[in-house]
Parts: structure tokens; sequence; C-alpha cells
């Protein structure tokens, strides 16, 4: 099956997974492992299951009753699927971005610190500080700094999707799982999250999934590429989009995939 | 490129480039036909008709290259695509040297010519490198069409003999030097047409090296004959 790239440390190791929604078999036998403090990506048509796989990394499929999954996710080797741990503190470790931006109705202040609160018992100045940490972080301060009290709902679609990174990142995750961060974004608030997403491997291990091949080759060190609920191929970006190994994936990086 | 893109768009730009490519080809073989034409008769109208298709050469070295830059820019090739451009823009580069050493040949052609002691020079001997080198182009771009790698390979062996025809070449001009100082200036004007000859057969080697790059996605320039047949098997 798909080489797994030569990786320095492993942070999330997936296991034979199997997913299921209802009778559909949506993830089939999937394995490998994802680098620590390196970005990955994940392309492939829509319905190949790359969003799902992102889903089951912080557990977010158990909202659904009918949804299930087969196999393990060891997060620095522990299975989180059979793991007692509350899950919100399991989503605290491995955070999440939708494609969507969704600020909390309240202010870009609390927007942040809504979710540090819930693990961290902070002073206000160190508040103060963790925000505009994220804040800078997001490269989102310079435009609000004047305004923290104002709505979320009051930035810009592009505005507001860094601010859910900001949050995102607020907590200090281990992983930050990003689902389509830039699909609403205009080419500038793109590209700043983009660089973004190189500065925050320092300190975090970020999955993304995206439509836009190019974001991938842009951003990523490791390119995986699904089709129909298989892990089709999975390599060191540069390879992947200059040199695939499968066939399967040179047409679908080149626009043939039809 | 057997499969179709999405972009039928995309397709016919491809299609149009690699046509630009074969056509810009045809005029530098033509330019070496008509320089060993000038070369084994003599023949000062043939030698200044090489010199004039040099424009148009040029021309479509910039053409080809335009082209390529509109096709990165607007479609961001990758894997096999962006290799393809890649050769192209490198084949491109190649043939355009191959239309200056045409050029050069037919220039110390008029040289010999105006020395006035053509026919005592052995340059008739240089016709089998000569065919050898344009045989060689015309196998290039031929394989470039159908991006054959083992014809590639093929092109990469044959180069040799080439070589080794030059390295015969110059042996010989050497002791008719020797025997005749006379004959120096004119026999300096062969050299640097069996020199022209030999980058030619190089210039073909270097676009079935290319061609591998394309297919295989491996970059053979500089390898030995072992490496470049295990990446073709």
């Amino acid at each position: 099956m798909p080489a797994t790239p030569v990786v320095e440390k492993t942070k999330i190791a997936v296991k034979d997974l199997n997913f299921f929604y209802g009778k559909f078999h949506a993830l089939k036998g999937i394995n490998m492992e994802i680098p620590e403090n390196k970005v990955t990506a994940f392309i492939g048509p829509s319905g190949c299951g790359k969003s799902t796989l992102l889903r089951i990394f912080n557990r977010m499929f158990e909202l659904y009753p009918e949804q299930r999954a087969e196999g393990q996710i060891l997060l620095d080797g522990e299975n989180l699927l059979t793991s007692k741990e509350d899950v919100a503190l399991l989503r605290a470790k491995v955070g999440m971005v939708f494609q969507k931006p969704t600020p909390f109705p309240m202010s870009i202040y609390d927007n942040i610190a809504f979710g540090v609160k819930l693990f961290e018992k902070l002073n206000t100045t160190d508040m103060e500080e963790r925000v505009e940490w994220a804040l800078r972080k997001s490269a989102l301060w310079g435009e609000v700094k004047d305004k923290l009290h104002q709505s979320g709902s009051s930035l810009s679609g592009g505005q507001q999707q860094r601010l859910c990174i900001a949050r995102g990142i607020a907590i200090k995750p281990e992983v930050l799982l990003l689902d389509e961060p830039c699909s609403a974004l205009d080419p500038i608030s793109t590209a700043k999250v983009e660089e973004l997403i190189v500065e925050l491997k320092d300190d975090n291990t970020v999955v993304i999934v995206t439509h836009n091949m190019q974001q991938a080759a842009r951003c990523s060190d490791y390119t995986a590429y699904m089709y129909l609920g298989d892990l089709m191929e999975f390599g060191a970006t540069e390879q992947m989009f200059f040199k695939p190994t499968r066939k399967e994936t040179e047409d679908y990086i080149t626009g043939r995939f039809g | 490129m057997p499969e179709k893109h999405l972009s039928t768009q995309f397709d016919a730009e491809l299609t149009h480039v690699s046509s630009q490519v074969m056509e810009m080809g045809g005029l530098v073989e033509s330019q070496i036909r008509q320089a060993i034409y000038s070369l084994s008769q003599f023949n000062m109208d043939a030698a200044a008709q090489v010199s004039a298709k040099e424009v148009r050469v040029n021309a479509m070295e910039l053409e080809i290259d335009h082209a390529l830059s509109s096709i990165i820019a607007r479609r961001q090739p990758t894997a096999r695509d962006l290799r393809l451009l890649m050769a192209i823009s490198k084949t491109t580069a190649n043939l355009e040297r191959v239309g200056d050493e045409a050029e050069k040949i037919a220039r110390m052609v008029r040289s010999i010519i105006q020395s006035g002691a053509p026919r005592s020079l052995p340059s008739m001997e240089l016709r089998v490198a000569a065919d050898l080198a344009s045989g060689l182009l015309n196998k290039a771009l031929d394989a470039f069409a159908r991006l054959d790698v083992t014809a590639a390979v093929a092109i990469l062996k044959e180069d040799d003999l080439i070589d080794l025809e030059f390295d015969g070449f110059v042996r010989k001009l050497v002791t008719y030097m020797m025997e005749d100082p006379r004959t120096i200036s004119p026999s300096l004007d062969l050299l640097f047409v069996a020199k022209a000859i030999e980058r030619i057969g190089d210039h073909a080697k270097n676009i079935a090296e290319f061609i591998i790059y394309v297919v295989k996605g491996e970059d053979v320039r500089h390898s030995s004959m072992e490496k470049i047949e295990a990446v073709v098997r």
C-alpha cells in the first residue's frame, strides 16, 4: 500500500482505519503516519473521504450516532478512538478550523478568551497577552487591535477565518486540523492564512484538507491523495507534484481526472 | 500526451506549443542540410541561405518561450505536464544552438571558398560525420514527438560515433597542415566546421535526455549509460 514517507517523528498514526456512515463504507483500511511539526495536506475529489478522515482525528464524528470508526488512531501512541479521555480535552489538543468562518456571537476578544477559559485559569494580564499572541500569530492583530470589543461577526470573511484560527491556536493545541480553511477567502486573505500555516508548524502539527491543489503544493510538507475512501498515495509534497508514483495521482494533479 | 485534460483548452495549448517545437526543429534541420550541401559543393548561395534562416529560428525560440511562460502562468502545470514544458524550453534552446552551429558551418565554408584552395582539403570526409549528426537530430525530434524513451537511449549511444569521427578527422587534418603549411588557415576553418558538427550531435543527445526526463521523471544529464538504462528499464 501507499508508501509512508520517512518521518522524523510520528504525531498521529492511523492503523487499519475503516469508517462507516451507516452501511456506507467511507474509509477503507487507511494506514498512514502523520509527522510532527509538519504540514500534511489531503487532496482528492469530493467524496473521497478526506474530510471524513479529518473529523475522526478529533472524534468529531461521534456527534452523529450512525457513524462508526474501526481501527486505531494513535495520537502520540495512544489510541484516541478507545481513549477514556474527555473528548473536550482531546479537542483542546487537536483543534479544528472549518470551511466557513464560525465566529461566536461575541466580541473579538471573547471569541479567543472563551476557549482559553475552559482549560486555563489566567489573570487578566495573562489573558490579554494570550489574546494578543493568538491574534498576532494569525496576522490579524494589526487589523483588530483597536476594536477588540466589537462583535466578531463585524469582521470581513477573511478576517473572521483568521479569527477562528486565532481561537484555535489560543488554547495551544498540539495538532491543528484545517478543513478547507481558505475556500471562502479572497487571494490576499488566502495568502495570509497560508503564511500562517507554514509558521504554525514550528509549534503544531498541521493537517489541512483542501480542494485547491496549488494550496497543498504551496504550504504542505507532505501530501496524501485520496480517492473513493482509499489512500492512493502519500509522500513528500515536492515528489507528489513533480513525479508521483501512481498514475492515478498524476492524472488527478495534472487535471486529467474524469 | 495520450490522455486528455479536463480542460480541452489546456490540451490545445500543449499541442500547439509542441507543434511549434517540431516546426522549429524542421527549420533547423533544413539549415543543417543546406550547410552540409554548401560544404560538399563549396556553394556560396547555399551558405547564404543558412544564414537567412537564422532570423526565423531565433524568432521561433522567442515565440515558444512566450507560449511556455503563458501556459505556466495560467495553468500551473504539475508532474508530467510540468516536465514536458521544462523539456520543451530546453529543447528549444538546444535547437537554437544547433541553428547557430549550422550558421557557423556556412560562415566557415564561405571563408574556405574565399581562401581559394577548397578542393585540396579533406572536406568530403566530414560528410560522414555531418550526415550522422543531421540524422541524429532528426531522430531526436522524432523521438521527442512520440516521447519514445527507447529511441532516446539509442540516440545517446549513437552520439559516441560522432565523437569518434571527430577525433579521427582532427588527426587527419593535422597531417594535412604539417605537409603543407599553406593549408593551415583553411584547415582551421574546417576544424571549426568539424567541431560544429560534433556539437550538433551533442545537442541531439541533450534533446534525447529531455525525453527520458519527461517520461520517467529522472534527470539523466551527466549520468552513466548504466544508470540511464536502469532508469529506462
